[in-house]
């Protein structure tokens, strides 16, 4: 069995979609944006978390620190447990406060970490106290509503 | 009047059952082919022959055919996402729409029209011509020997194929994108790599197009195998194996997109 020239076609050939293959994996997609081969698990609990999907990501200042790693529903107190990979080289506060916020106006969610000044660090497996819900624009509307219509009768009214 | 209707029924029932009689040779023929496919492996050269027919030979028609579909897409994608003040997510459209449909399924109907219809020919020749008669006379199985390595050539094949298209398509939207129109390098890519996701996106491309390179080569190995033994049978045979393969891959992509992406 010798070589030929067709090997050396098949070659090309199958090096070029490999080399394809890679492309797309580091350069399209986002397999070498963060390594969460070294995280530690942290929970938040909210009363809503609006639309935001596992895999979403996490970011402090802007910048992303981790992704969220689940989502459940906790039946005994009715607020959703999200679950947040952080990269280890990030360590945040004992008081930091998380909120899901909504990149532009049309843009996905994600989950923004304020850090605070508390001295003691989360842990892996520790929960956030501090949490501030999604804005549910069903919600704000009804808001704005119902103090517009009881500003209308307090004028009425005066 | 009976003999009308009996007519009638006859037009309608010989159809299907004929489908049907051939659909379950065609199965049988697929898991025949599947059970004698060892020898593909342990005489490697053989798969390593096809991998050039089917997949060597269509290097260049798929990179210069997704090469001009990604520079399309970019002056598409570029029109409509301006409107909307957004042209900075061109590259997300171009990687998206790529990686997931135009890619697996552009690169397939080109693979069945360029591989798919020549080994339909070759087979139906080499029946015509009594080569696999020959064969069965040696003893030698013609399904392990001919049939098996070009059906793990084309299926070694495809994928590669529908990868390097989406790279070139890509690379195709970022020259028009980036370096003729001028939107944004640095948006470009990381729009793009912010919202192609490894797992969602590319591992379920790749699926999708080796799903259509087992359909197309089978197919196309089938009809040839079944072709009558005519230059009329064979160029049927050419014809319903590039019809079959395209209707086949589109109705597969919607189900498998059905199933991969249902807007979890």
């Amino acid at each position: 069995m010798e070589r030929s020239v067709m090997d050396l076609w098949v070659g090309i050939f199958v090096t070029a979609g490999i080399v394809a293959l890679l492309v797309l994996g580091l350069k399209v997609g986002n397999a070498s944006s963060i390594n969460l081969s070294d995280s530690y698990k942290i929970y938040a609990d909210f009363e809503n978390i609006g639309g935001l999907k596992i895999r979403a990501p996490v970011k402090s200042a802007g910048v992303v620190v981790g992704r969220v790693d689940d989502i459940q529903f906790d039946n005994k107190r009715f607020q959703a447990r999200v679950g947040l990979k952080i990269d280890k080289r990030y360590q945040f506060p004992k008081d930091t406060t998380a909120s899901v916020l909504t990149s532009g106006l049309l843009g996905e969610q994600y989950i923004g970490l304020d850090g605070g000044g508390d001295e003691a660090l989360l842990k892996d497996q520790d929960a956030i106290q501090l949490t501030q819900s999604a804005v549910v624009l069903e919600k704000l509307i009804g808001q704005f509503l119902s103090r517009a219509a009881e500003g209308g009768t307090g004028n009425n009214g005066k | 009047m009976l003999d009308r209707l009996q007519r009638g029924l006859r037009s309608v029932g010989h159809p299907v059952i004929n489908g049907v009689w051939r659909l379950g040779y065609a199965s049988r023929f697929f898991a025949l082919t599947l059970l004698k496919s060892s020898l593909s492996f342990r005489r490697i050269r053989l798969t390593i022959r096809e991998v050039y027919f089917t997949g060597a030979l269509s290097l260049i028609i798929i990179v210069v055919s997704g090469l001009f579909v990604g520079m399309v897409l970019g002056l598409q994608g570029y029109e409509t996402l301006q409107r909307y003040g957004s042209a900075e997510a061109l590259g997300t459209l171009v990687a998206l729409s790529l990686v997931r449909e135009l890619g697996p399924v552009v690169a397939a109907l080109l693979f069945a029209s360029r591989a798919g219809s020549a080994m339909t020919a070759e087979i139906g020749l080499m029946k015509a011509t009594e080569q696999i008669s020959a064969m069965e006379m040696m003893a030698v199985d013609p399904i392990a020997r001919v049939v098996g390595p070009r059906f793990w050539g084309g299926v070694i094949s495809m994928p590669l194929l529908a990868a390097m298209f989406s790279a070139v398509g890509v690379f195709g939207g970022y020259l028009v994108g980036v370096v003729l129109i001028g939107v944004d390098s640095g948006a470009f890519w990381s729009q793009m790599q912010a919202a192609v996701d490894l797992q969602q996106d590319i591992l379920n491309g790749v699926i999708k197009s080796f799903v259509f390179g087992v359909a197309v080569t089978a197919i196309a190995l089938f009809e040839g195998y079944d072709a009558p033994p005519t230059a009329e049978g064979v160029s049927g045979a050419t014809t319903r194996t590039v019809v079959t393969s395209s209707l086949a891959i589109l109705a597969l992509d919607f189900i498998l997109t059905a199933f991969m992406f249902r807007g979890v």
